[in-house]
């Protein structure tokens, strides 16, 4: 039997960590693109497209994270097509992360005055125009704290990726307690390395948010 | 290939489906009402606990913020036995859960504290109420008045990671999911409408949270 | 011909009747100073010439434009309008603000509107104010940028709405002084004001508004000094 030290514990977490981070950061990109047409979709003027982008955002909100990712993992197979845990992963960590970023980002939108609206609308501007020049570029900036702040939701959520059999940070804790037998260890050391990588991201997020709340 | 979806494999487990639900639901019930008052007494001690609660109440609100649930609860499930704190897989999910809501509701409740007026704080020591009298009476309702809808959709966020436990087969609706596709070989299937009962219990548990919210602040 | 047609116009909010049929005709150049209680109607009347709300029945034409038929964008690019709360982008400069719709609507180049820009600014007295942001400036800065902002447009007719109302009492003149000299260049204006005594000795035209009707017109000096019902004479006393 090979004697586990700790170096080589903590070794194999921080390898592992890699694809933690990789999935997170592509989940967030992608989650943040599909999350932009959602968030089009929620505040158009189309009422199928609201309904239908409402419906998506219940969905996806409505329901846990494992069985989102359990139904892709299983429904893609339906059709035949062979998915790997990470692709499921992704797709399942996207659609999760788009429902929620539209919602914050909607509530961004519509944070934004309603005189902005009037002033830009009395300067004779389309709602294109009054988007791209007088709405957006304020909500953006109420948006930085709070995307921020979700992004560390998202790093939490790839740990689930590890039921599916993705070898990620949380996986590669449960393989290494099998072969140790020293739970405290491994999952005290899984959990510092997670704190590690999302607490720098909250505390940025609460400190755009004060820095946002003075500017006021 | 087409694939033909039958719904009708899963009647003969509707009784497995329901039992899982059901212990969704009391797991939930539970571990809010315990995650709850963590939370208002953790919300104290940050708030007006002596410096060093206050600080030590301050790291663990951060370390749960900041750790998957899944990773704090195979913690607790396999990490304290091994120090000598044994536990059957219901009580792990129990207090996982309940350090985890109460970690998060510290949060929203110190935010509710934060925001009553100073004024009432100088008002209530006028009257010569001591510092719990003045948490008690005068603070603690105004806070959770003005934090309300944000613990509300916190309870929901629980629930619904709450299908994490099945992991430590701990029987929840999602353990339940699980054993029924095992049998029948549906998973879509299966998955679909558990994933659909979650659905419907969060919605319910919303529209219930708002109507005790109502009734608790008639006026908010 | 006059400039601004407003025939018969009714709106409603519901169950509630806002405007019951008003009825005025502002010609060019004319510097119409809408007053009345509140609630009488008189925001919402402005506010239906630039299509900011919709009115159900009767018809506003500016310009020979029917509004509600010409398309909006059109419309309000020969109306221009302020308001009471200023309603600046906070995320541009005075400047930027300026020259904002010049530049997206009008298609200007950015160096033709920088200048028009900056000589409607020295135009309202803010010639150092180009790039300080609308929170560094005072209520009456930013309403006079906001009224730069509005001529940038060129408009055919520049409404007012309340726009000294949310301004602290000391700078109310250095507004009004802006509207004066723009009433002697011979723009039309339409005023909903408190400013009895700016309506008197600008205003061209005065009309009186009490409960969603017109309730008294006429040439400002006259009606304020012998107001023919008693809701005029009333409110005249009351607002001194």
């Amino acid at each position: 039997m090979i004697e586990f030290s700790f170096a080589i514990i903590l070794e194999n977490l921080l390898l592992a960590t890699r694809w933690t981070i990789l999935l997170s950061l592509i989940a967030f990109v992608s989650g943040g693109l599909v999350g932009l047409l959602v968030l089009f979709g929620r505040v158009s003027k189309h009422e199928v497209l609201r309904l239908l982008t409402a419906g998506y955002i219940e969905f996806f909100q409505g329901t846990p994270l494992l069985m989102q990712l359990f139904l892709l993992f299983f429904g893609i197979a339906l059709f035949g097509v062979e998915v790997s845990p990470w692709v499921a992963a992704w797709l399942a960590l996207t659609f999760w992360t788009s429902a929620f970023l539209s919602e914050i980002w909607r509530g961004c939108v519509e944070s934004v005055p309603r005189g902005q609206w009037e002033a830009s609308g009395t300067l004779a501007m389309t709602y294109m125009e009054q988007m791209r020049y007088v709405i957006l570029p304020q909500a953006m900036r109420i948006a930085v704290a709070p995307t921020v702040g979700f992004s560390v939701q998202v790093i939490k959520g790839t740990a689930l990726a590890s039921i599916i059999g993705f070898v990620e940070l949380t996986k590669a804790g449960t393989m290494l307690n099998n072969a140790t037998f020293r739970p405290f260890l491994v999952y005290s050391l899984v959990a510092l390395i997670y704190f590690c990588l999302c607490f720098p991201l909250s505390w940025c997020s609460k400190r755009l948010e004060a820095r946002l709340n003075v500017a006021r | 290939m087409v694939y033909h979806m039958s719904f009708g494999d899963l009647l003969p487990y509707w009784d497995v489906l329901a039992r899982g639900l059901l212990y969704t639901i009391v797991l939930t019930l539970v571990s809010t009402v315990a995650g709850l008052m963590v939370g208002t007494a953790g919300a104290w001690a940050r708030s007006f606990g002596p410096k060093w609660a206050a600080y030590a109440v301050g790291a663990y609100v951060e370390l749960i913020r900041n750790t998957p649930f899944i990773v704090q609860l195979f913690f607790v499930f396999f990490g304290l036995p091994a120090i000598g704190v044994k536990m059957t897989e219901s009580e792990a999910a129990f207090l996982a859960m309940v350090i985890n809501l109460g970690a998060y509701s510290t949060e929203i409740i110190r935010a509710g504290i934060q925001a009553v007026p100073k004024g009432h704080l100088e008002a209530a020591a006028s009257l010569a109420m001591s510092r719990l009298e003045t948490f008690r009476y005068v603070v603690l309702k105004q806070a959770f008045m003005k934090v309300y809808p944000a613990l509300s959709s916190q309870i929901v966020i629980v629930m619904l990671g709450s299908a994490v436990v099945s992991q430590i087969s701990a029987e929840d609706l999602t353990y339940a999911a699980n054993f029924v596709q095992s049998r029948n070989f549906r998973a879509f299937e299966v998955y679909l409408v558990a994933a659909l009962l979650y659905l419907l219990l969060a919605i319910a548990m919303r529209a219930i949270l708002r109507g005790i919210g109502r009734a608790l602040f008639p006026k908010a | 011909m006059s400039l601004v047609d407003i025939q018969d116009v009714r709106k409603n909010f519901g169950p509630l009747e806002v405007l019951k049929g008003v009825s005025i005709e502002i010609g060019r150049g004319d510097v119409a100073a809408i007053i009345g209680r509140s609630g009488s109607g008189k925001s919402t009347l402005l506010r239906c010439i630039n299509g900011l709300e919709e009115f159900q029945a009767g018809a506003i034409t500016v310009d020979g434009m029917a509004v509600g038929k010409t398309d909006l964008r059109t419309l309000r690019r020969h109306v221009g309008m302020v308001f009471q709360q200023f309603n600046l982008f906070p995320h541009l400069t005075a400047g930027q603000n300026v020259m904002l719709a010049p530049t997206v609507v009008a298609k200007m180049q950015k160096g033709e509107a920088r200048d028009t820009a900056a000589g409607l600014l020295e135009k309202v007295g803010l010639a150092g104010k180009f790039d300080a942001y609308p929170s560094q400036l005072s209520g009456g800065q930013q309403q006079r940028v906001a009224i730069a902002r509005a001529l940038a447009m060129q408009p055919t007719v520049l409404l007012c709405d309340e726009i000294t109302s949310a301004l602290d009492p000391e700078l109310v003149n250095e507004v009004l002084r802006v509207v004066e000299q723009l009433a002697s260049e011979g723009m039309t204006l339409i005023l909903v004001t408190h400013e009895m005594r700016f309506a008197r000795d600008v205003g061209t035209k005065l009309i009186f508004m009490h409960q969603g009707r017109v309730h008294e017109e006429g040439a400002p000096k006259t009606l304020f000094a012998n107001p023919q019902t008693p809701e005029l004479a009333q409110f005249v006393t009351g607002a001194h």
